[in-house]
């Protein structure tokens, strides 16, 4: 019977199954941070066990991590604890730790394809709903809770049901000044934040095949926020290109064998799909949210939408309360929509082509006077590599704050947070009310819209630049 | 895990839809690193700002069923929503849709998670908001839901219904299948990655 890709991966790891039961589903990797494993560390040592295999899990600290003065000890004292209960945890269990200060830090997501641990076909899960990143690579993974997560650490397998198959398929090219985010904003938008609830959603069309790696991991970065399990894209040439000789890809005649495997792994021809979504990708344009979820989200060019319009009851109660709490009236337009804070940063565009594309913007330029912007580098890796590249001083010329490798303002578990109603432009991936910090708002964007916006100090594509005055004139040495 | 069979309560009733797991316990509260004693910050944004807050009010503040607005638990996968509602004095959540990870975290952790149809959440909403101090039972072996005169029936899936019956803990399960696991190990392809230091 032809499957689909995920079915395949799923199907290569299935330990036991039984009916009526869920599958037992081997894991060969297991990502753990400081915020969702200290209760299950716990539990194992309430219960006398171990760790099955240290050598298939790999800590790192990011979520309570703070971007300026990393040396020092956490000044929060409940941030603090956490972080300390993993280094004490990692030690004690014989697991690898990337803390703090060392070349592989930075947010869990990031590091796992950076070090090349995350390999097509592989079942990946971690503590963190964001883990669908991985998906990128063509490998199942998946976000698990902390009762999940000591189970992985003591078994290294987790019980499942197989999900549904759904297919978004993207057609056409992007065009230009639209990126990947923009692309899963408009998937959100358009199957809402419950569209994918209980599927697998496998990426494919021309416009996500043209994609670069970072690129693919956006998009399968956000599949939770359209309800979905995970986000899967089937590897090819460029996912093989963008492992090879990373520090845990295969070598020699194992690159080779691992190469011939991963090229097995692409849905077959009729195999079936759930649900199916097809979208052209050159009619679209960048998206910004407006309200205080994900699907909340138009494009710029748009209007804040009136309540009225809604013929639903409870939606129109909906985007009443989000209205409300952003603090925008019906019928504004998007692009007059002042920020005082632009984040650039997240597990879903902290990477190293996020940076270069919104210094693009900035090179030789200013941003707004009124705004700040905040430049959080996904990890130390790709903050060394910006640096290489000379991006730390576009920022820092243009008036942005270079900070060191996080989480930070996407949730603000750290000091970088939003002030009760200030408003942010952020490249990460919620919006809910109070992410960012208590009684902040938050619009999400992509990075080129978030150095547009900074430049402003309102809502802006980076198209509207080009009609815009900048605050300073441009250098002929613009990229 | 504490087995859940049946249980009888008073209901608080939720009238919002989307309820999100930043709202039943904001983030700032994930630093903690015990598992229990998160009932300070069960909806505590909503508890604080809106006196008049369901929660607020006497006569619901012993309610150990929760009845909310369809897409309850959307969100961030926080285990700790459900700690929360637990430590809050909740075993039951009503609702007519609940969020995948939501309703999978509950019964990991012996909440129960019972959908109905939109129009019985309707109908138990009015009734217990005619008189808050109804009881209401909630019936695993019977899979029904009771109060006053009415019966409402729902479906759970086998496996999670035996499990909370029997309160079982997920590792002493799995824990059943070690030779099947050792030999999965064994078959592994000796290429695929060790998350161990690289020089
Ligand atoms: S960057 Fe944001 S979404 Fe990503 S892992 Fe960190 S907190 Fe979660």
């Amino acid at each position: 019977m032809p499957t689909t890709l995920a079915e395949k991966v799923y199907d290569a790891h299935v330990v036991r199954s039984a009916a009526g039961e869920p599958d037992l589903l081997y894991i060969d990797l297991h990502l753990v941070h400081e915020v969702t494993s200290p209760q299950a560390f716990d539990g194992l040592r309430a219960a006398g066990r171990t760790v099955r295999r240290p050598d298939l899990t790999m800590a790192t600290e990011d979520h309570n991590v703070p971007t300026l003065d990393i040396l020092s000890p956490i000044a929060d004292p409940v941030s603090r604890a956490q972080v300390e209960a993993l280094r004490k945890n990692a030690a004690e269990f014989g697991i690898r730790l990337a803390p703090m200060g060392d070349r592989d830090q930075g947010i869990v997501h990031v590091i796992g394809p950076q070090l090349g641990l995350t390999q097509p076909g592989m079942t990946i899960v971690c503590g963190d709903s964001h883990t669908s990143t991985h998906g990128a690579f063509g490998a199942l993974a998946v976000g698990i809770v902390t009762s999940e997560v000591e189970h992985v650490l003591a078994t290294q397998t987790l019980p499942q049901y197989r999900p549904k198959q759904m297919s978004v398929t993207v057609d056409g090219e992007l065009p230009p000044g639209v990126s990947a985010k923009d692309v899963i904003l408009a998937v959100i938008a358009e199957i809402g934040t419950n569209g994918a609830q209980g599927h697998v959603i496998e990426y494919r069309g021309r416009a996500i095949e043209a994609l670069s790696m970072e690129a693919r991991m956006t998009i399968c970065n956000m599949s939770i926020e359209a309800g979905a399990k995970a986000g899967l894209i089937a590897p090819d040439q460029t996912t093989f290109d963008f492992l090879q000789g990373r520090p845990h890809a295969p070598q020699g005649a194992d690159w080779d064998a691992a190469v011939e495997y991963w090229s097995t792994l692409r849905t077959d021809e009729g195999a079936v799909f759930d649900r199916e979504v097809r979208l052209d990708a050159s009619t679209l344009t960048p998206y910004v949210t407006w309200g205080t979820n994900p699907g909340q989200g138009l494009p710029i060019d748009g209007i804040v939408p009136d309540p009225a319009d809604f013929a639903d009851e409870g939606e129109r109660s909906d985007v009443e309360q989000a209205l409300a709490y952003m603090g925008l009236a019906a019928g504004t337009p998007l692009r007059e929509i002042k920020v005082d804070t632009v984040f650039l940063g997240s597990c879903t565009n902290g990477r190293i082509e996020d940076l270069r594309v919104a210094a693009s913007l900035l090179r030789g330029k200013h941003i707004d006077a009124d705004t700040r912007m905040l430049v959080v580098p996904g990890s130390v890796a790709v903050k060394a590599q910006a640096e290489a590249e000379g991006l730390d001083r576009v920022f820092l010329d243009a008036g942005a704050e270079w900070r060191g490798a996080g989480c930070s303002m996407c949730l603000g578990m750290n000091p970088d947070q939003l002030k009760p109603g200030e408003r942010s432009a952020s490249t990460s991936n919620r919006n809910f009310q109070g992410r960012q910090g208590k009684g902040g708002r938050t619009h999400l964007v992509s990075p080129s819209v978030a150095a547009a916006t900074a430049l402003t100090g309102r809502l802006t594509a980076p198209a509207d630049l080009e009609t815009v005055p900048a605050t300073r004139p441009t250098t002929p040495t613009g990229v | 895990m504490d087995a859940f069979t049946t249980h009888t309560g008073t209901a608080a009733p939720l009238r919002r839809s989307a309820v999100d797991t930043d709202q039943i316990i904001p983030a700032e509260y994930l630093k903690r690193i015990t598992r229990t004693g998160f009932e300070d910050g069960l909806f505590v944004a909503w508890r604080r700002n809106e006196p008049d807050f369901v929660l607020n009010r006497p006569e619901y503040a012993q309610a150990s069923v929760l009845v909310a607005g369809p897409d309850f638990g959307t969100g961030s996968s926080r285990e700790h929503a459900c700690w929360a509602l637990l430590d809050g004095g909740f075993r039951v959540v009503i609702s007519s849709r609940f969020a995948d990870i939501f309703r999978n975290n509950s019964t990991k952790s012996g909440l129960l998670t019972v959908a109905l149809p939109q129009a019985d959440v309707e109908a138990l909403w009015a009734a217990i908001e005619a008189d808050p101090a109804l009881p209401v039972t909630v019936d695993l072996q019977a899979n029904e839901v009771r109060y006053g005169d009415t019966t409402v029936p729902f479906s759970i899936d086998e496996y999670t219904r035996w499990r909370l019956l029997e309160g079982l803990d997920d590792v002493g399960l799995t824990e059943r299948n070690i030779p099947a696991i050792e030999a999965f190990e064994g078959a592994r392809p000796a290429w695929l990655p060790k998350a161990l230091p690289v020089p």
